[in-house]
């Protein structure tokens, strides 16, 4: 029987270290939406996600009080809008059309946010992937809970150097779209490579065209729980034992997310599809990623010996979350938004961090450069710059990489940008000033890199 | 059975025991196993309970029980047995 220490043990991470469930998100397929009326295929879409999701909010407010767990968002991933929209939309007003539905629909759910008004390009883009691409400055600026993604590159098929070029020109857009809320719109923009179809996580969350009818996935957290228990090992405690106590903790997080998992799957009448085992700051104080490099050993996460801790951790959380569930997937790992994390912030203000060693971190993280403020007089080319080498570190180490940057607009190095909420603030980074226009200009894809004689 | 654990943590008084008991006794709730001792100068109490013929939704327990932990300046809290297995059992 389970002993009063235990239960302590566990209300302690929820109530004092932030442990909670960070996402319930259900993916639900929209492929049988499509039709060749515009009007007809909305009319389709927000009817299908009604019938779906109505009582998502309901579901994951009840679970939340029967375990004493919150669950910070309940969120909807639909399948990439760039498909749903092919056969009825002929130009980027049609797919601001849909934007809207599923901005229309997110709210009567009562969700936090829809992801998948995406495309995935990674080889080539139709002509409706372009017109849903060139639509999102416009689809951003018109809806509040709508979330876009484009997948751009891919181990098996190289970077698509067309849409990385026309990306780093939709980012700066949107940033202009939407500059009266500090380019937030930038904020629900993420660019990919290898996009995996089950991620629960907003902004790159979509129901790939692999998936079920309809899924459910979470997203568990508690960065705080992993720090609490860092800071209280002995003094030089070695590395056997340090990974040995991030792999418990992380077995003992996502067993909670099981938990919520297969609950809400079995109340939605829906399949549990995934458990994503990622670390996911706050900007509360202590649900921090970056406090827990500094915990394993740094002065300030940036510091030499960051990418290795980073490393480490990363693993040991997926070493002992994998044993935690019966299917893992999404993203998995530590991630490393900026804004997002108190501790990052921190470690630009000090100086000890910069765009330079975040894109090393994320050779190691769980996904790329995240919720980073740059300037908003950065060049398109150069933010396509900075998604192309982004794209390469997937590509070749196999893994998924990303880029969410907020050029904002009418802000300079030094100055500050406040998103609110779980989005944070952030401090703007200065970007590398050398142009690389020849570079993004030249056109076409980059090939797939091989995959042997590796060193 | 619907096993449901109730924790009870706070500045000891009289009569805590006593006023959760009476509450769970209203509302048709049994007590399997009661756990209680004084940590770090906490008075705290965990019960093992079982829901199954209770008179009330589990959010109105719930609420109720809050409501019993403000009157007597402690925090209680009640949750379904599985999140502890799940998280502290193979």
């Amino acid at each position: 029987m389970i002993n009063v220490h235990e239960v302590l043990e566990t209300n302690k991470m929820i109530d004092q270290e932030h442990l909670d469930v960070r996402t319930i998100t259900m993916g639900i397929s929209l492929l049988d939406c499509s039709t060749e009326s515009v009007l007809q295929t909305c009319q389709n879409i927000y009817d299908k996600i009604l019938r779906y999701a109505s009582n998502l909010v309901r579901t994951g407010e009840a679970i939340s009080r029967e375990y004493g767990i919150p669950i910070v968002n309940k969120r909807i991933s639909i399948t990439p809008a760039a498909i749903v929209g092919a056969s009825c939309c002929k130009t980027t007003h049609d797919f601001v059309k849909i934007a809207k539905t599923l901005d229309r629909a997110a709210h009567d759910v009562g969700v936090n946010f829809i992801g998948g008004y995406s495309a995935t390009v990674q080889k080539g883009m139709t002509r409706a992937d372009e017109l849903l691409i060139r639509s999102i400055p416009e689809a951003l600026k018109r809806t509040e809970l709508v979330c876009s993604s484009v997948n751009v590159a891919s181990t098996k098929t190289g970077i698509n150097m067309d849409a990385v070029r026309l990306m780093g020109d939709v980012v700066k857009e949107t940033a202009e779209a939407t500059k009266e809320s500090d380019s937030l719109g930038c904020a629900k923009l993420v660019v990919f490579c290898n996009a995996p179809d089950d991620n629960p996580f907003m902004a790159g969350a979509f129901h790939g065209v692999s998936e079920a009818e309809a899924i459910i996935n979470v997203g568990v957290s508690g960065p705080g729980v992993v720090k609490f228990v860092l800071e209280n090992l002995p003094e030089g405690t070695n590395f056997e034992v340090l990974c040995e106590t991030i792999k418990k903790t992380a077995f003992k997080i996502t067993r909670v997310g099981q938990l919520v998992a297969q609950e809400a799957s079995r109340r939605l009448g829906v399949p549990f599809g995934i458990i994503d085992l990622s670390l996911a700051p706050t900007p509360a104080i202590g649900d921090s990623v970056a406090d827990i490099l500094q915990a394993i050993g740094l002065e300030r996460t940036g510091a030499p010996g960051t990418t290795a801790a980073l490393a480490l951790l990363n693993d040991q959380v997926k070493k002992g979350g994998v044993m935690a569930s019966s299917y893992v997937g999404g993203l998995s790992g530590a991630f490393i938004p900026v804004s997002e994390d108190q501790g990052m912030i921190d470690a630009v203000n000090a100086g000890a961090l910069t765009i330079e060693k975040l894109e090393a971190m994320t050779c190691v993280c769980s996904v790329g450069l995240d919720m980073i403020a740059i300037p908003g007089d950065t060049p398109a080319t150069t933010i396509a710059g900075i998604i192309a080498d982004e794209a390469a570190i997937g590509m070749v180490n196999q893994k998924t990489t990303a880029v969410r940057v907020i050029p904002v607009i009418g802000k300079g190095v030094g100055e500050v940008v406040e998103f609110g909420g779980l989005l944070g603030y952030a401090p703007i980074m200065p970007v590398n000033k050398f142009a690389c226009d020849v570079f993004v200009n030249r056109g076409g894809r980059i090939p797939a890199p091989i995959h042997s004689f590796k060193n | 059975m619907n096993r449901t654990v109730i924790t009870v943590v706070g500045k000891d008084t009289v009569g805590i025991i006593a006023a959760v008991c009476t509450y769970l006794a209203e509302n048709n709730v049994n007590i399997l196993d009661i756990n209680q001792s004084i940590l770090q100068g906490f008075f705290t109490m965990m019960m093992i309970v079982d829901i199954n013929n209770c008179n009330v939704p589990f959010s109105e327990l719930r609420d109720g029980l809050t409501a019993v932990g403000e009157s007597k300046g402690v925090e209680i809290k009640c949750q379904k047995e599985e999140i502890f297995n799940q998280m502290h059992r193979i």
